[in-house]
């Protein structure tokens, strides 16, 4: 808040006629103008922008004289990471425990599709479809690929969940649980409209519901007819926008899942009213221990995986997402960003060319671009404009990633050598401890230098 | 629609569906009819299948009959639960009695006939298939239809074509009521092929003059920027 203006030597001083309200704050009368001026709401891509309790308010208490670390370089660290072990015949089995979260074609072009697979399969780990089908080019370069079926069901069809190697049945988003997907009209270029059964050009709304089943009980019996349909070989997930996760993870379980995706609220989208993006849904933390919570709570915590997403960036996020208990993550933001999101340039036969002008025309700058839903994206990642789409050549693309994920796996086993662990699953929520309050009541991890959980009876 | 060769027989009382479902992904030999007697209202029967065979179910079937249907003719000689012919992408299902609700989910291709009434939401997300009810359909039916004709020869319940993209309804009695954006529109030449062809296929005798044809107005194509603008 600002209560200063330059006085007469040029010098910012306390003035009460320059008071600025922290209600009505800049971006609060930006946004009523705006919502005065158009009659619309605000849509926009990536996710929350506000400031949430996150993995960046917990740390690790690495080995000392109570606990004995591993040797960074020469001490094994095992990764490997398998999926559907429930009632799938043929589970997902994964190098590294970090995969590629849904993002759909249409909201990326085929490059990075395409780009997604190569990274993934380079590095041993799966990669999603989304809202819109499987493109040849995902399928081709994918080792192992996750089919989503959505509310839509855009382009779902019994070929491709034959060739898939799992099952996602996505019930909600953490961008926007409750919502239905969107994809504006710049977007639904020939192959896309071709792909969606949709009139080119259209403003794309999708269902927030499943047109042949609602609610738990039918659920149980949709993942049936999915499991009969494949004859019982592939592992089927189910994934939540985290909102009551602890009952939501608790029916998904019931239903039958194999593996739960549990979406905290800084998941992104390509397209989501803004209002969804920061006032729906809970933070990743909260989410990622109710889930482990309603696993516990069932006695399935070593039978159903679970996967969290929602603003995983770094390889301490996945560090800690697996001490308090999740089986792998999923990440989207952080591989856009890795693609080139935000980046002030593009690379293109080996060189570097500037998109500022690009982010100035659509009045953003590098660092604060969240216009996925307009197609324009400056560095090609999120476009399907043929000339911008260029901007990111598949196997720049797939470096970029490989090297991305490389870097979040190095620094988890770090990480996991650090408190002792010969294995990351090994890591626990006794390893954390939390910097905040909040974090500590969220995801039940001690406030760091004392044994308080806030809300556990008996821990003062 | 009987074969000429000997049915192979289905017998869920003695058979599990997994047995069942088994053998109709395997490699099958076109034109084979597969016979499945007491079906007692299971789940999931004869789903996915690949190829240009006949499965006959005697009796009543649960949850996702005939799911994503490809190429094959099954007849459910009874109701059918929810979701019959969810996602079918070709071939043939016939209901001869009365089909819960989200009959032909989201099918891409193919026919469904369903002789008795369907219940709510029937041709959800329909997207490319053709759907003939003989009897009525339920509220909410072709919500989000994007390809293909829904023909009832009966009445609608409410919101009938809600948010409808180019798929058609074809309406023979009274609709209760339209949903947001659809429209009922003159039939023309092409729409009175259509049904007459339909209705010839799925075997019902009405004269397609009879019908009304419900559209999509258009309207939610795309979110109205100029609208309310200011000035």
């Amino acid at each position: 808040m600002s209560t200063s203006s330059p006085n007469n030597n040029g010098r910012h001083e306390p003035n009460l006629q320059c008071e600025e309200s922290a209600g009505l704050d800049r971006a609060t009368l930006n946004y009523i103008e705006r919502a005065a001026a158009t009659g619309l709401y605000e849509i926009r891509g990536l996710g929350s922008k506000r400031r949430l309790p996150h993995f960046d308010d917990l740390l690790f208490l690495g080995a000392s004289l109570s606990r004995y670390p591993l040797e960074g370089y020469r001490e094994k660290c095992i990764t490997k990471t398998v999926l559907g072990s429930r009632f799938a015949s043929k589970p997902i089995e994964l190098e590294i425990p970090i995969t590629i979260a849904g993002m759909s074609f249409g909201s990326l072009s085929a490059n990075v599709k395409e780009a997604l697979g190569l990274a993934a399969t380079s590095m041993g780990t799966s990669t999603t479809t989304g809202d819109g089908g499987m493109t040849q080019e995902e399928r081709r370069s994918s080792k192992t690929l996750i089919y989503q079926c959505l509310p839509s069901r855009y382009g779902f069809n019994p070929d491709d969940l034959r060739r898939a190697d799992a099952i996602e049945v996505v019930i909600g988003q953490g961008a926007k649980p409750g919502g239905g997907g969107m994809l504006l009209g710049q977007k639904v270029s020939p192959r896309v409209a071709k792909m969606r059964t949709l009139p080119e050009g259209i403003d794309q709304r999708s269902a927030c519901r499943h047109p042949d089943w609602t609610g738990p009980d039918d659920l149980a019996i949709k993942i049936k007819e999915l499991r009969e349909l494949t004859d019982w070989e592939k592992p089927i997930y189910v994934k939540i926008g985290a909102t009551r996760a602890f009952h939501d993870v608790k029916l998904a379980v019931h239903a039958g899942a194999d593996v739960i995706v549990v979406d905290g609220m800084q998941g992104g989208t390509a397209a989501t009213q803004l209002a969804f993006i920061e006032h729906v849904g809970i933070p990743t933390l909260a989410a990622l221990r109710q889930a482990v919570d309603a696993l516990e709570d069932m006695n399935k915590k070593d039978e159903v995986q679970l996967i969290v997403s929602g603003g995983i960036r770094t390889g301490a996020d996945v560090a800690k997402a697996l001490a308090m208990g999740a089986d792998a993550v999923a990440i989207g933001q952080g591989i856009l960003v890795a693609l080139g999101c935000n980046a002030a340039t593009y690379v293109r036969d080996g060189k570097h060319f500037s998109a500022v002008d690009d982010y100035t025309a659509l009045r953003t700058a590098p660092g604060f671009c969240h216009h996925c839903h307009t197609g324009r994206c400056p560095t090609g990642v999120t476009t399907q404009d043929p000339e911008l789409e260029q901007r990111l050549e598949p196997q720049v693309g797939a470096n970029r990633v490989r090297n991305y994920l490389k870097t979040l796996n190095m620094e988890l086993t770090m990480m996991a050598r650090a408190c002792g662990k010969q294995n990351v699953h090994h890591l626990e929520r006794e390893d954390l401890v939390a910097l905040t309050v909040e974090a500590a009541a969220m995801a039940k991890i001690p406030l760091a230098g004392t044994s308080w959980i806030p809300g556990e009876p008996g821990r003062m | 629609m009987g074969g000429l060769t000997t049915p192979v027989l289905f017998d869920l009382s003695k058979q599990t569906l997994r047995e069942l479902n088994k053998a109709l992904h395997g490699p099958l030999v076109p034109g084979t009819v597969y016979r499945v007697e007491n079906p007692d209202g299971a789940h999931s029967i004869a789903v996915g299948i690949n190829a240009p065979v006949e499965v006959h179910i005697e009796g009543h079937a649960g949850y996702y009959a005939a799911g994503m249907n490809m190429l094959a003719t099954v007849v459910i000689y009874g109701n059918a639960g929810p979701g019959v012919a969810e996602n079918m992408m070709s071939g043939r299902v016939d209901v001869t009695g009365f089909a819960s609700g989200g009959a032909g989910a989201s099918a891409h291709g193919g026919l469904l006939v369903i002789g008795g009434d369907a219940g709510l939401r029937c041709g959800i997300s329909l997207k490319g298939g053709d759907i003939v009810v003989g009897g009525s359909v339920g509220s909410f039916s072709a919500f989000m239809a994007q390809a293909g004709n829904l023909v009832v020869c009966g009445d609608a319940g409410e919101g009938l074509g809600d948010s409808l993209y180019e798929a058609v309804v074809y309406v023979r009695g009274t609709i209760q009521s339209l949903g947001a954006d659809a429209q009922v529109e003159p039939m023309a030449e092409s729409d009175l092929a259509t049904v007459s062809s339909l209705l010839g296929a799925a075997g019902i005798s009405h004269p397609a003059s009879d019908f009304k044809r419900v559209a999509s107005a258009r309207n939610l194509y795309h979110w109205n920027a100029d609208a309310n603008q200011e000035y």
